[in-house]
């Protein structure tokens, strides 16, 4: 069967020839024009006067259009209908865009651009978390209150109380391929966008309002991105926008990239949050309470920042049962670039605080961090059938090095995984004691945690990794050494799989299956490297019992699925997934229905498999049983839908269930850190991720390993910074630090956590886009018990823990 | 901008001659008119390394030359790679090892691993990763790149 296998990625063999095509690849007709921006340079202000005159006479230059040329400036939100294409004379931060030049070239178009003369009458701009506050510039009518329990009354009651805050700072997607976006003018109007997005649908929508055509008027097509991680979420509008305008206007296809300059300073990155906390606990590390504010900067436009910010807040308990627990959230509007997804979407800001907040606990406490972790974590599922042999499927697919230790033992069935009681002990000390009856297993949200499976993951990784020693080795090096200091750490994550906007939770798919056998797939998901057309196609092969050469994988097109959601939320496969299922089975069900008789079987016998379709010992090929259903004038051709059960969700009240299920795993990561400089190094990595029944273990550990070290890079190298008057001076690799092959562990040791998902998924699979970027929580906060490590004091570590961030909470340490 | 210079050159193992801007850089002629799209732009300022291509046996980014200094030269890209048949175990590697993901960074990250292998690197993990610290991949991790990389020179090393 297809699925279940390691398999390369579909596209692997285009991608080494250099034949994969991007949207900037695609040929374009002669005469193809292209588009640039002319962005503010200030952050806040009224745009008096636009002098074009310069541009407009720049060689090689067709048109230029200001927001003074529409009646109706086009819209770009994908919420609050308050993205403005172009200024529309009011300035709202540094990089917007004010005017669009139409040029021969890409390069003679940047440079047109950079000759307008804007006068900008400046006023104060509101760039900060406290300037926001000052002003009391917000979205919504005030904070979202999220929460479970009496906080006051727990906390009141409580033995000890911590009270702390800790800046998270923002992450620029840096997806490889910058924004692009091509539009071909049709006959009668119409509009044809290839564009690189993770939602076509919304380009379809967005590109038809601008050019007030109905959605049917406008076709959107994605093969591919070179990356997303949720920038190319919203972010790619205003490019699709653009070009449409540019070729409805010019009649000849337009296209637009922006360069990396430019993608930096005009699009939206990852939400930086300021977490303030107050948390109550008992002498053996138990929380009793905590009480959160969430101060969430989302720049100068809606956009996604709701859904982000309420996301950051379903994460704020993580692993863990708070027995009373508050949230507050403050959505803060500033002059600054608008906030947008980010693999994870809010969640990992969330996660963050407590995560922090179990490593001051521990700090206060003197005790070891992860016994302060296992005494408050959910109490696991019970016979639900989950198989923890994990490390099976790693052994299969990856060579002896990188098989985990416990994996192997595992298999060999010399770990007994326990749930977490009898061996939980050994990690604590004497702090430590088994998970007793848990509270309640309910979230601040009231979702009940029905499939909790960390304390499993933990003990085996915790095993694998040899974490107790490996503590005690560490101590003692930092006992002996001055200048080097090691710290290791080992967080767990439990990642909520859905979009919490619940009607989105959806997907259609589109299935043809010709005279030849032959079979074209197509649904609402796009590929942006995460792997999802080539499990899905898996998914497709094993319904039909027919090889993954016999299925077509095509680009997602509006015009053969319709209304489709965002490829997001870690969703794809789930969604897709199903709706491609759904649509073979149709077929299926027609074509044995057709050879049933002539296999003497009744139609629901009739079994599909290594490309034959037989009943009992008759049989046939695939392409025979599609011939006779051809021939008996059968449609061989069908829709498939799939809407997710059980999810209910009133994001107001914060009650209800968001999540069809949670997608689990564990990190241990060591570093060192450089007391005199704050230079830092992660020295080995062990993940255990649970990934349910794995439909393709190799691009499953690819999406760990991938999203490990870009949720690495986020907490430790990756600064933004803007300047006094709201510019961002990091727009480039050369001042953006994102992980190079350099900075990754020595040792990086990845195991899937082989458990089927207890929820009836696509093949009891498990979501794997977002989960694993939060494993990179393991490096920093190993990072603060290596700055803990320097003195007695608390080192309050903030993210990113660049090596200054570091250089001073040693200091800090040092009291 | 507009003034260009005409340039001869090789690439791919076949000579042309064409009038190009003097101001613009290697890969954008490459791309945008010889139409070999294999070889991508990620920063434009030499810092992605996904522009990477061999000109004159060194690998070199494509962004950080321009096209008139190329005049003369001997130009390899992912593409002419793939049509000799050079480095075909480090692709087949990187097929294997899932070494890519969107695949944005492959054409750049597969000549800098050909200039390590042909350069008769060894298998050792951390000197790949020293030779490698210039080309980003922002999906994969570098894992499996490198596994590719230990994989191809071990293979090589048996035959
Ligand atoms: S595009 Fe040449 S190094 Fe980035
Ligand atoms: S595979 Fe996407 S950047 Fe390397």
């Amino acid at each position: 069967m297809s699925v279940h296998k390691s398999l390369p990625h579909d596209a692997a063999r285009l991608h080494v020839t250099g034949t994969a095509r991007y949207v900037d690849d695609i040929p374009t007709p002669t005469g193809c024009l292209h588009l640039a921006f002319g962005t503010s340079p200030v952050a806040k202000g009224r745009l008096t006067a636009l002098n074009l005159d310069a541009v407009r006479a720049a060689p090689g230059v067709v048109a230029v259009m200001s927001g003074a040329d529409f009646e109706v400036i086009p819209d770009c939100s994908p919420s609050a209908h308050d993205e403005p294409l172009l200024s529309d004379g009011t300035i709202h931060y540094a990089g917007q865009p004010l005017f669009m030049v139409v040029a021969e070239s890409h390069l003679l178009a940047r440079k047109a651009a950079a000759l307008a003369t804007p006068e900008i009458a400046e006023e104060p701009a509101v760039l900060t978390i406290d300037d926001a506050l000052a002003a009391g510039t917000i979205f919504e009518d005030g904070p979202r209150v999220y929460g479970k329990g009496d906080v006051e009354a727990a906390l009141r009651m409580t033995a000890r109380t911590i009270d702390g805050q800790l800046e998270i700072g923002g992450q620029e997607h840096f997806y490889l391929e910058g924004q692009a976006a091509l539009a071909l003018p049709q006959e009668g109007g119409d509009m044809v966008i290839h564009s690189s997005s993770q939602h076509p649908t919304e380009i379809q929508h967005k590109v038809a309002d601008a050019l007030g055509l109905a959605m049917h008027g406008v076709r959107v097509e994605v093969r591919r991105m070179g990356g997303g991680f949720g920038g190319k979420e919203s972010q790619g509008n205003h490019l699709a926008i653009a070009c449409a305008l540019a070729a409805r206007a010019t009649g000849r296809a337009c296209k637009m990239r922006y360069d990396r300059d430019d993608d930096f300073i005009i699009t939206g990155k990852r939400h930086d949050l300021r977490i303030g906390y107050r948390v109550g606990f008992d002498p053996d590390g138990r929380v009793t309470a905590v009480d959160f504010t969430h101060y969430v900067r989302c720049g100068w436009s809606m956009d996604l920042s709701l859904p982000v910010a309420d996301r950051a807040m379903l994460h704020a308990d993580n692993a863990y049962d708070l027995p009373a627990c508050r949230i507050t959230s403050h959505r803060l509007r500033t002059n600054t670039q608008s906030a947008t997804a980010f693999r994870g979407f809010g969640g990992p800001q969330g996660m963050v605080g407590i995560e922090r907040v179990m490593d001051h606990v521990a700090h206060a406490l003197n005790m070891d961090p992860l016994a302060v972790r296992r005494v408050n974590y959910y109490a696991e599922a019970q016979g639900d059938g989950t198989d923890a042999s994990g490390g099976s499927l790693l052994a299969k697919m990856k060579a002896g090095a990188r098989v985990l230790d416990s994996a192997a033992v595992a298999g060999r069935g010399a770990v007994k995984v326990d749930g977490g009681g009898g061996r939980a002990a050994r990690f604590g000390g004497p702090h430590s004691r088994p998970p007793v009856a848990p509270r309640d297993a309910m979230t601040p949200y009231g979702m009940k945690v029905e499939d909790f499976a960390l304390h499993r993951i933990t003990t085996q990784l915790a095993a694998a990794c040899d974490y107790d020693a490996r503590r005690a080795a560490v101590a003692d090096w930092n006992a002996r050494q001055p200048v080097l200091k090691k710290g290791i750490a080992l967080t767990p994550v439990k990642f909520g799989i859905s979009f919490t906007l619940t009607h989105l939770n959806q997907a259609g798919a589109l299935v043809h299956v010709y005279q030849d056998g032959s079979i074209q797939m197509n649904h609402g998901g796009t590929e942006m490297g995460q792997g999802l057309f080539q499990k899905v196609a898996q998914v497709a092969a094993a319904r039909f019992g027919v090889g993954l050469d016999a299925i077509k994988i095509t680009a997602t097109d509006t015009a053969k699925v319709p209304n489709t959601s965002a490829t997001a939320a870690s969703s794809g496969t789930d969604l897709n997934g199903m709706a491609v299922q759904a649509a073979c089975d149709e077929i299926r069900a027609r074509i044995a229905k057709v050879v049933a008789p002539e296999l003497q079987a009744r139609a629901e016998n009739v079994v599909f498999a290594d490309g034959m379709v037989r009943a009992g010992t008759a049989a046939m090929t695939f392409g025979e049983a599609v011939q006779r259903a051809y021939m008996a004038r059968i449609s061989l051709s069908a829709t498939g839908f799939y809407a997710t059960p059980k999810i209910a969700w009133d994001r107001i009240a914060g009650q209800g269930r968001p999540f069809y299920y949670f997608a689990y795993g564990a990190a241990c990561s060591e570093v060192v850190i450089d007391t005199l400089t704050g230079e830092n190094r992660i020295l080995r990595t062990d993940i255990l991720h649970d990934a349910g029944s794995s439909l393709n273990p190799a691009l499953d550990i690819g999406q760990i390993e991938g999203g490990f070290v870009q949720g690495a890079g986020w907490l430790t190298t990756e600064e933004l910074v803007w300047d006094a008057t709201g510019r961002l001076r990091t727009h480039a690799p050369s001042t953006y630090k994102i992980p190079a092959c350099s900075d990754r562990p020595e040792v990086f040791n990845v195991a899937l956590w082989d458990g089927a998902n207890r929820e009836e998924t696509v093949y009891r699979s498990k979501a794997v886009g977002e989960p694993p970027l939060m494993l990179g929580i393991s490096v920093w906060s190993a990072l603060a018990q290596a700055c803990a490590a320097c003195g007695p004091a608390y080192p309050d570590l903030p993210a990113p823990a660049t090596a200054e961030a570091v250089l001073a909470a040693v200091e800090r340490a040092r009291g | 901008m507009h003034e260009t210079r005409t340039i001869s050159l090789t690439v791919n193992g076949e000579t042309s001659t064409n009038a190009v801007p003097v101001r613009q850089n290697l890969v954008d002629f490459l791309r945008n008119t010889l139409g070999l799209t294999g070889s991508h732009v990620g920063c434009e300022h030499g810092v992605c390394g996904a522009c990477t291509l061999e000109v004159n046996g060194a690998m070199v980014r494509g962004c950080l030359m321009l096209a008139v200094q190329a005049d003369g030269a001997e130009i390899t890209t992912v593409e002419g790679f793939a049509d000799s048949g050079r480095g075909a175990d480090l692709r087949q590697a990187f097929v294997d090892r899932n070494a890519l993901q969107c695949g944005y960074c492959t054409p750049g990250m597969l000549a800098s691993a050909l200039e390590y292998v042909e350069g008769g690197g060894v298998a050792d993990r951390s000197a790949i990763r020293e030779h490698l610290s210039g080309n980003y991949c922002r999906c994969t991790g570098y894992q499996s790149i490198v596994d590719a990389v230990c994989d191809v020179i071990d293979g090589r090393a048996r035959s």
